[in-house]
């Protein structure tokens, strides 16, 4: 399973990344952490006739503090993420979320960037871009734009990243109600598996433990991550507790019409949606009750 | 028309070592075929069985997920470089042959990168985590047992301040 | 985990304590010496192209554009190649059912080979691998074995003229008469779904023809029996014109390591080409075109039984997919034979295996050779026929297990167990885990809500591979030599090497030589050096198959350090003018009874026994070596008219308790504790047999929760890469504990019996009897595995559905 042949260029600069984009248009690929990536290279389902490797810009790398987002460098790794625990307090569906991603070894090299782009619909990122609409940055050679998560995410696979664009910052907002909690979930066969579907939520409550402000969704289930934010605005104003969760929930769930493979069959993925989205919803909840 | 060549410069193991690779040629074939450090296995060439697992700058990752070029400039530490400076094996390796952590061996120079990069972040591992450490790291002799005993005696005397 | 002790619990110095292996340093040091780490000046590279279509007749092959890409050497189709070579053998008698590496003229399963390319490279092979251009017509194919057994079903192979090439029925004992004076019977279908050992190194093989000598020079990552002889004979070469390089390590095989075809295609291309050539299937190749998925078998079962449990007789339909060619994968319906009713004392059992070619992989030799799905069918059986009574399941077994008195006790098909003490091991399970206390977890889960159960299963381990279910299927093959030896040499320095003729996938069977010979010897194993032979120097063997290595290569490695020990003697009693019995042996020192001062050393003894012919006893030669070669235990039978055969010698046993809990609402199972109670007779390594055991275990887990060679109706594999066939990590693996007992074999050197199987025999059984056990209180079952997690949801929501 030896890759195709291909051309390779290390990028000094996203500049630089854009400049190459532009120059070889759809024959050419942006590679970061590889991990989704290289393997298709290995089957030889992708051959483009450049690598255009983007590890080695610093300026991709950072993660910056701003009142109401967090600004990520597309090439941050998913390690130096899950390990940050400030960022965890602003964001903390990313490292839910991160824990069930691959496993160390994939996380010490893929990139949270890598993994947007990539779109798998059941990935947990993408899911959690989704959910909290964070906002991406595309650079091009002749300019940037931003598109929210639910602009970006076209299809299974599919982004609506142009062949000449390179994702450069993901914003990843911050919820600044005090009493917040999240909640990842997912159920895949083996540990580090494509999840079979997986949910994710965020609750912000007000004093008197009403929801001020809701957010959920499943990935695994749909083309794409799919959040509710109807159904999640239908919380507000309330508690949260099994009953309500679980109508929420199913009502989501039965919108869905998700694929059937080897491990789980539509059905299955559809009850396993509603479950999951229970879950977080009662979860978040908890978490934002318990705090003081 | 033949496929261009890249220079390439990487620490491995200590020593600077120079390449000419087509940029195709993984992180493991040109260890393997071209360094012919054999220590690092190829089981699967898509990242899930972690036999190709090797240090990049001290943090292990899948080297057959890796192209040769991206590796330049940076360091690399396979099973070869494990041992201690006079040859002799690492406490880690030791517990290995004490507790009989392998069988056919092809999993474990990839099971040892694992570990010895656990111990090294972490030097007191629970016994789930020394699991999600090697959680990436497919073995199909040992059932997983007596190498979870090995990392574990490994941390142990590594605490009680052996060499 | 388990218990190995410094100290001997058998009395021995070194065998049964706990030991380094030898093998182990050179692993944990990068420097093991595996098929592809062999390097050799001018080596070529293989790729293979391979049919998409399940049936097709092949048209056309074009090569141009292959061809005419740089660094490509040769291109090889079935026409020329299945011309200049014969057909590989079949084990059971269908002869017409003829097997090449490439295709000629017709393809019969997706992913079979039709074309070989050799590049100077494996990525550039592949690159003219995806230029060849093949004209296929595709043909109705068939993947189901009921639906190939029909009329008018698509034929794999025509000149054979259907789709079967195995049908026996065998009646052991009065099977009617035992029915008809039952109280009871049950009938039930279990199903074994299509998985394999799966290793994580894939096979490789390299070859090199040296025209001067004419020796084709094969390194490969091989376990197999006669392995040399049929590669020489596939191409048309004498046996001594092979030499096989058995110093290559294996990385895991478990059965599975049978790489003829891939042999004697690199084989050829070597010779044609006059060019070192290998072959390293890549994953994909692997897993669809490398002929090594493991049996796909259903059980239709019926149990005869009376109200207290007896069980008189049972009826086994065994139908297995063996797919679009088969080797010796049909026996697989064989070895079962020899412990057709498992631990139980059924007097009367009635079997009818069917072997049956689709359009799928073929099949290959896994671990326990069809005794792990006949031990899942049996103990299934078991857990509904206690269910039907109403009856414990421990209780149960405890009943129908054969007792430590019984013992040697022959089964109606006419194998005779050595020995065993069933009903302690049990009892020793039992109290590992405390089972009292884990009948009260798993009811307390129950009243939280969760789905709990508690699996149990015991079952054997048949060991040392007297494989006469050969001819027991096939009355033309009349094979009953099952052989292996050791040449032990002791040289002028002193020093001990035992030199074994097979090659070695991780059993340690270097340790397993060095402990014994030094056990013998009196001298230290670690400074024993075993080493491997090749097939033109090798005594003969017939390679670690069916458990048979503690048992034939260890006893046969015990015979020669006995004679080497009694040659010591020999010359002892010569220069000291007495008799042998005289004398005594001590550390490789042998002195003269009673007055210890008068001494021989181990230093002189062989300095003599090499250079000092003058002393040395008349009619002793030269130098100090001894072979040992020698036939298994209870080998050497035919079968009788009416099918009977004593088949393996040895019979370990093993009982697995398990204890899962499953999610109701996301059917996730997840096992959280495992105990295996583990009678192998005498451990001459306990940490290698523990491994062993361990490694069946997730094996057997896997088998029974996760992995599984699926299809869909284009007869296409859909889990050919890793990423859905899922072999369990140390995240699925639990803790497990294991606990010994030993009960000696009467028919080997120290009491050893097999155990390179273990744990895989049984776990599946007690895995899939954990579910089944938290499934019982809605009143559904689930027999087919792999059970994963959809297959439990759906059967809970049959439950649902069906009111419960």
């Amino acid at each position: 399973m030896k890759s195709p042949p291909f051309e390779y260029a290390r990028a000094a600069s996203i500049d630089e990344a854009c400049e190459l984009l532009s120059q070889h248009g759809e024959a050419a690929k942006i590679i970061a952490g590889g991990q989704s990536l290289v393997p298709m290279m290995a089957f030889r389902l992708l051959r483009p006739s450049w690598l255009i490797d983007i590890n080695e810009i610093a300026a991709l790398k950072f993660v910056a503090f701003e009142t109401d987002a967090v600004r990520m460098g597309a090439c941050a790794r998913q390690c130096v993420v899950a390990r940050d625990d400030a960022l965890a307090a602003r964001v903390p569906l990313l490292r839910q979320a991160l824990a069930f991603v691959g496993h160390a070894q994939t996380r010490n090299r893929g990139t949270i960037g890598g993994s947007l782009v990539h779109a798998d619909p059941s990935a947990e990122l993408p899911l959690v871009a989704q959910i909290l609409d964070a906002r991406m940055v595309l650079r091009a050679k002749l300019g940037t734009r931003t598109l929210p998560a639910s602009a970006f995410f076209a299809g299974p696979m599919m982004t609506n990243l142009q062949p000449d664009e390179c994702l450069e910052e993901i914003h990843w907002p911050v919820w600044r109600e005090r009493r917040t909690g999240s909640a990842f979930t997912e159920i895949s066969r083996r540990h580090g598996d494509f999840a079979m579907a997986a949910a994710a939520a965020q609750i912000a409550i007000d004093e008197d433990g009403h929801c001020a402000r809701v957010t959920f969704g499943v990935g695994g289930a749909s083309p794409t991550p799919i959040a509710f934010p109807e159904l999640a605005q239908s919380l507000v104003g309330h508690r949260v507790d099994k009953a309500n969760a679980r109508a929420v929930a199913q009502e989501a769930a039965a919108a869905l019409e998700p694929d059937s493979d080897i491990h789980a069959s539509a059905a299955y993925r559809r009850h396993l949606a509603g479950v999951l989205m229970t879950r977080v919803l009662q979860q978040a909840y908890d978490t934002a009750r318990a705090v003081q | 028309m033949s496929e261009v060549l890249y220079s390439i410069a990487v620490e491995v193991n200590g020593a600077q070592r120079a390449g000419h690779v087509t940029a195709r040629t993984s992180l493991v074939d040109w260890l393997r075929e071209h360094l012919h450090l054999t220590g690092t296995h190829i089981g699967c060439e898509h990242g899930i069985c972690g036999a190709c697992s090797v240090m990049l700058d001290g943090e292990p990752v899948r080297s057959c997920l890796m192209y040769a070029v991206q590796a330049d400039g940076h360091r690399i530490t396979t099973v070869e470089g494990l041992a201690q400076p006079d040859g002799s094996l690492s406490i880690l390796q030791d517990s290995f042959c004490e507790t009989h952590g392998l069988q056919c061996g092809y999993c474990t120079p990839g099971m040892l990168i694992a570990a010895q990069a656990l111990l090294d972040a972490n030097p007191r591992p629970t016994e789930a985590e020394i699991r999600d450490a090697i959680g990436g790291n497919l073995c199909r002799c040992t059932g997983y047992q007596q190498i979870v005993d090995a990392i574990a005696l490994a941390a142990r005397r590594i605490a009680e301040g052996a060499t | 985990m388990s218990t190995s002790h410094a100290k001997s619990p058998y009395g021995y110095r070194y065998i049964g304590a706990h030991r380094r292996t030898k093998e182990d340093p050179r692993f944990v040091t990068g420097r093991g010496r595996y098929a592809a780490d062999i390097a050799l000046p001018g080596l070529k590279h293989v790729a293979l192209v391979a049919s998409p279509h399940a049936s097709a007749r092949i048209l056309s092959i074009r090569t141009d554009a292959a061809r005419a890409l740089p660094g490509v050497r040769y291109l090889l189709t079935g026409e020329e190649f299945c011309a200049a070579t014969d057909s590989l053998p079949i084990g059971v008698d269908a002869p017409k059912v003829t097997r090449w590496a490439l295709a000629r003229d017709q393809v019969r399963y997706a992913g079979e080979w039709i074309a070989a390319v050799v590049a100077d490279s494996r990525a550039l092979a592949e690159d003219a691998a995806e230029l060849i251009e093949v004209e296929y017509a595709p043909l109705p194919h068939v993947t189901d074995p009921e639906q190939a057994m029909e009329d008018g079903s698509p034929l794999v192979h025509l000149a054979h003229g259907s789709n079967v090439i195995l049908h026996r029925n065998f009646v052991w004992g009065p099977v009617e008469e035992e029915f008809a004076k039952a109280e009871h019977q049950i009938s039930f279908r279990a199903i074994w779904n299509r998985n394999a050992t799966v290793p994580i190194e894939t096979f490789a093989v390299v070859a090199q023809w040296n025209p001067g000598t004419e020796i084709l020079d094969i390194w490969a990552s091989i376990q197999m029996p006669k392995y040399p002889d049929q590669t020489a004979r596939a191409l048309r070469l004498p046996g001594n014109a092979v030499r096989v390089h058995y110093d290559v390590d294996v990385g895991g095989s478990y059965g599975v390591k049978r790489g003829l075809k891939h042999t004697v295609l690199v084989g050829y291309l070597a010779k044609r080409l006059g060019l070192p050539v290998r072959l390293i299937e890549d994953r994909l190749e692997n897993m669809r075109g490398g002929d090594m998925h493991g049996p796909e078998r259903t059980f239709d079962m019926t149990a005869a039984f009376d109200g207290d449990g007896t069980i008189r007789a049972l009826k086994i339909k065994a139908v297995d997919n063996v797919g679009a060619y088969a080797g010796r994968a049909p026996f697989q319906l064989g070895k079962p034979v020899g412990a057709i009713c498992g631990s139980y004392r059924i007097g009367a059992i009635a079997y009818e295996p069917v072997s049956v070619l689709t359009n799928k992989t073929p099949q290959e030799a896994v671990r326990g050779f069809g005794q792990s799905p006949t031990n899942f069918a049996l103990e299934r059986t078991m857990d509904r026929v206690a269910q039907f009574l109403n009856m414990d399941r421990i209780a149960l077994r405890q009943k129908n297990l054969i007792r430590k008195d019984e013992f040697p006790y022959t089964i109606p098909s006419g194998s005779t167990y050595d020995s065993g003490d069933y009903h302690t091991v049990l009892d020793k399970a039992l109290a590992a885990i405390d089972y009292p206390a884990l009948v009260r977890r798993r009811d307390e889960a129950r009243r939280a809500g969760l789905l709990a159960g508690i699996g149990i299963s015991t079952c054997l381990e048949p060991s040392g591979g007297n494989s006469a279910f050969e001819p027991l299927l096939n009355p033309k093959n009349e094979t009953t030599t099952w052989m292996d030896s050791c040449l032990v040499r002791v040289d002028l320095s002193g020093a001990i090497t035992g030199i074994m003729g097979t090659s070695s996938s991780g059993q340690g069977h270097e340790t397993l030589v060095s402990t014994i010979v030094g056990e013998i010897l009196e001298r230290d194993p670690a400074q024993i050096r075993v080493i491997h032979a090749d097939s033109l120097n090798a005594l003969p063997s017939n390679s670690p198959v069916g458990s048979r290595m503690a048992i034939m290569l260890g006893g046969a490695a015990a015979g020669a350090a006995r004679q080497i020990k009694d040659t010591l003697i020999a010359i002892a009693a010569h220069n000291f003018e007495c008799a042998k019995e005289d004398v005594d042996y001590r550390d490789g020192n042998v002195s003269l009874k009673g007055v210890p001062e008068k001494v021989m050393r181990w230093d002189q003894l062989v300095e003599i026994a090499h250079r000092k012919f003058h002393q040395l006893p008349p009619n002793l030669e030269p130098g100090l070596q001894a072979k040992f070669v020698w036939e298994v235990p209870t080998g050497g039978g035919l079968p009788t008219p009416d099918g009977r055969i004593h088949i393996y010698p040895c019979y370990a046993f093993e009982t697995h308790i398990v204890y899962v809990e499953i999610d109701p609402e996301t059917a996730a199972p997840a096992i959280k504790q495992y105990v295996c109670g583990h009678d192998c007779g005498v451990m001459i390594n306990p940490d290698i047999v523990h491994g062993m055991t361990y490694g069946g275990i997730a094996h057997g887990i896997g088998a029974a929760l996760y992995e599984e060679f699926t299809y869909d109706d284009n007869g296409q594999l859909t889990s050919g890469t890793f990423m859905d066939y899922l072999i369990p990590s140390a995240l699925e693996v639990p803790p497990i504990s294991i606990v010994d007992h030993c009960t000696p074999s009467p028919l080997t050197t120290f009491g050893q019996k097999g155990s390179g199987e273990a744990g895989y025999l049984g776990a599946p059984a007690a895995v899939a009897n954990a579910v089944n056990d938290a499934l019982a209180p809605l009143g559904v079952e689930v027999n087919a595995l792999p059970i994963s997690h959809l297959a439990i949801w759906e059967t809970l929501s049959k439950a649902t559905r069906d009111g419960k």
